[in-house]
């Protein structure tokens, strides 16, 4: 019966697991890719520790989860208990046009974004700076780059945790819902007594999975401002992109990806006890 | 289930969804507008309609992010990571709906923690071993990474489905002789091939647009991506729009149309596996 699993566990295991340990290992060494490593011990969290941009990409990654945590979960599930409320052919259409954003590529996302919102030249923005509105590209400043890139993602993603919600709100028992209404409950009562309520495992699991997201976030960071202007909006994900492949500084981009695996753990922590509670 | 409301709060809802459908919609609005439409004009007003409908922007798109290499890269990309998944997951979730010994809560448990971890804690070794070993710009070690990545979610969705599965069909053909293997090839396969279809859908969506992997092992001209050489395209200085819109659109129609079709398929496919609340 274990042949079954062999080639899974196989490939897991020579691509995730046994790169995972060496990182673990490399965090104590300085490597440049190329030569030999030199075991420096916590030198490179030292390092870390006196770094500037990285006090403000894990700063930034915990903004990232706050933000994460309520804006896109509030629209996701506003969206979905109104869809309660629609005929079924109506909910089905809001739906697949609330979806359409994730299955995009997130490159094309954020190149239309950029290009054709934000850009000062060919952009939307753009346009209304031409009608006298005061408005820039939030990209191009410091205070804003972070949240101009997070609205981006934000677009990309509200629609996933609507049509969740709304796939869990359908599996709310009839009974409860009955009950409710027979004492005159109204739309909101039911929302806030019967519904959310009922659908609470499955908020719960979106918050956690939100947390271990919001530290691995890249794509659009990368994308859109490569962490810029003066990393602003660096995340650590491309800091450590950025440390393993531009600095030629491995030992500390495996550092940096530790930092972030021990944020990832504590709720993969969660996320494991709710799914295997499900599954197992 | 449908809540029946009074007219103002049907009012309410409607607008409320109608100013959500507008925000999906926008962007991709402006996508396909733009793409037909000259350099110049969108500079102009990126807002306004096309003053006459042109498709240059597609020929020169279509050149100038060498889709005819690149397109026919990410296809074999997709296509060699659906068959790994599909068959490596479909064994996997196979026994571990199965067996509920200890040793199968580990794994699972592994297969769960893997989901999760980040990219990053794998890649700097991955990168640098890969290259030792010259898998840079091969699409099949890619295939692999992407299969290792995104197996667990397929084995965890592919397991419901096996778990679906009357205990009594099993119990029937092992009565008749079959070897497991058989029960697993004539007998399983057959009944949860719509779960693999699923899983094929995903995993194909999933590795057509995946980017960070893709633009880090594929770098030469010849071996990159749709995604990652329209990437490129777009970063490029002197950046016409027009076209830049067009090769976006070259890359999304055929996911937003397969999507239209299957949208129940993808939308429970991708909710299933990861959330079960």
């Amino acid at each position: 019966m274990w042949l079954y699993l062999v080639p899974t566990l196989a490939i897991n295991v020579v691509i995730i697991l046994i790169p995972a340990l060496l990182t673990v290992a490399l965090a104590f060494f300085q490597w440049d890719g190329i030569s030999a490593p030199v075991f420096i011990g916590l030198g490179n969290f030292a390092a870390l520790w006196s770094d500037g941009p990285f006090w403000t990409a894990l700063q930034n990654n915990l903004i990232w989860t706050a933000l994460f945590l309520t804006v896109p979960i509030g629209m996701g599930l506003l969206a979905a208990s109104l869809l309660l409320v629609v005929p079924r052919r109506g909910s089905t259409l809001f739906q697949v046009v609330y979806f359409l954003p994730v299955i995009i590529a997130t490159a094309i996302t954020a190149r239309v974004w950029q290009g054709m919102i934000y850009s000062p030249v060919t952009g939307v923005f753009g346009y209304l700076q031409k009608l006298g509105l005061p408005i820039v590209n939030p990209l191009s400043q410091t205070s804003t780059a972070l949240f101009g890139v997070a609205t981006v993602d934000l677009w990309h993603w509200w629609g996933f945790l609507c049509v969740i919600f709304f796939a869990a709100l359908r599996q709310v028992p009839q009974e409860q819902i009955e009950a409710a209404r027979i004492e005159g409950a109204s739309f909101w009562q039911m929302m806030r007594y019967v519904l959310l309520p009922g659908i609470r495992p499955t908020i719960m699991l979106m918050m956690i999975m939100t947390v271990i997201w919001s530290f691995l976030v890249f794509d659009f960071v990368y994308i859109l401002t490569q962490g810029g202007p003066a990393f602003s909006s660096e995340v650590l994900s491309t800091l450590a992109y950025r440390k393993a492949f531009y600095d030629l500084n491995v030992g500390q981009a495996a550092a940096t990806a530790l930092v972030i695996s021990l944020f990832g753990l504590v709720a993969t922590f969660f996320y494991i006890r709710i799914q295997s509670r499900e599954s197992v | 289930m449908r809540l029946v409301e009074s007219r103002a709060t049907l009012t309410i809802t409607y607008v409320v969804l109608g100013i959500g459908l507008f925000t999906a919609l926008f962007p991709i609005v402006l996508l396909v507008l733009n793409s037909l439409k000259s350099a110049q004009e969108i500079v102009q007003n990126p807002l306004a309609l096309p003053q006459v409908i042109r498709f240059d922007n597609f020929a020169r798109a279509w050149k100038d992010a060498r889709f005819s290499t690149t397109f026919w890269n990410s296809a074999m990309l997709t296509a060699l990571t659906i068959i790994l998944v599909c068959s490596t997951g479909s064994a996997a979730a196979f026994v571990l709906a199965r067996k509920k010994i200890k040793a199968w809560k580990v794994v699972t448990f592994y297969l769960l923690a893997t989901t999760t971890a980040p990219i990053q804690l794998f890649l700097f070794p991955l990168y640098f071993g890969f290259a030792k070993l010259g898998l840079i710009n091969n699409v099949f070690a890619v295939s692999l990474v992407y299969t290792a990545i995104y197996s667990p979610f397929a084995i965890m969705l592919l397991r419901t489905y096996f778990l679906a599965v009357p205990k009594e069909i099993e119990e029937a053909a092992i009565i008749d002789g079959a070897s497991s293997w058989q029960v697993f090839t004539r007998v399983m396969l057959p009944i949860v091939s719509p779960g693999i279809l699923t899983v094929a859908l995903i995993i194909g969506l999933y590795s057509w647009n995946e980017f960070l992997i893709a633009t880090t092992f594929l770098q030469r001209q010849d071996k990159l991506t749709a995604v990652v050489s329209f990437f490129l395209l777009s970063g490029q200085y002197s950046s016409d729009w027009g076209e830049i819109m067009a090769a976006a659109l070259i890359i999304v129609l055929p996911i937003v149309v397969l999507f239209v079709f299957l949208q129940r398929r993808f939308i429970e496919g991708m909710a299933g596996g990861s959330v079960k609340g």
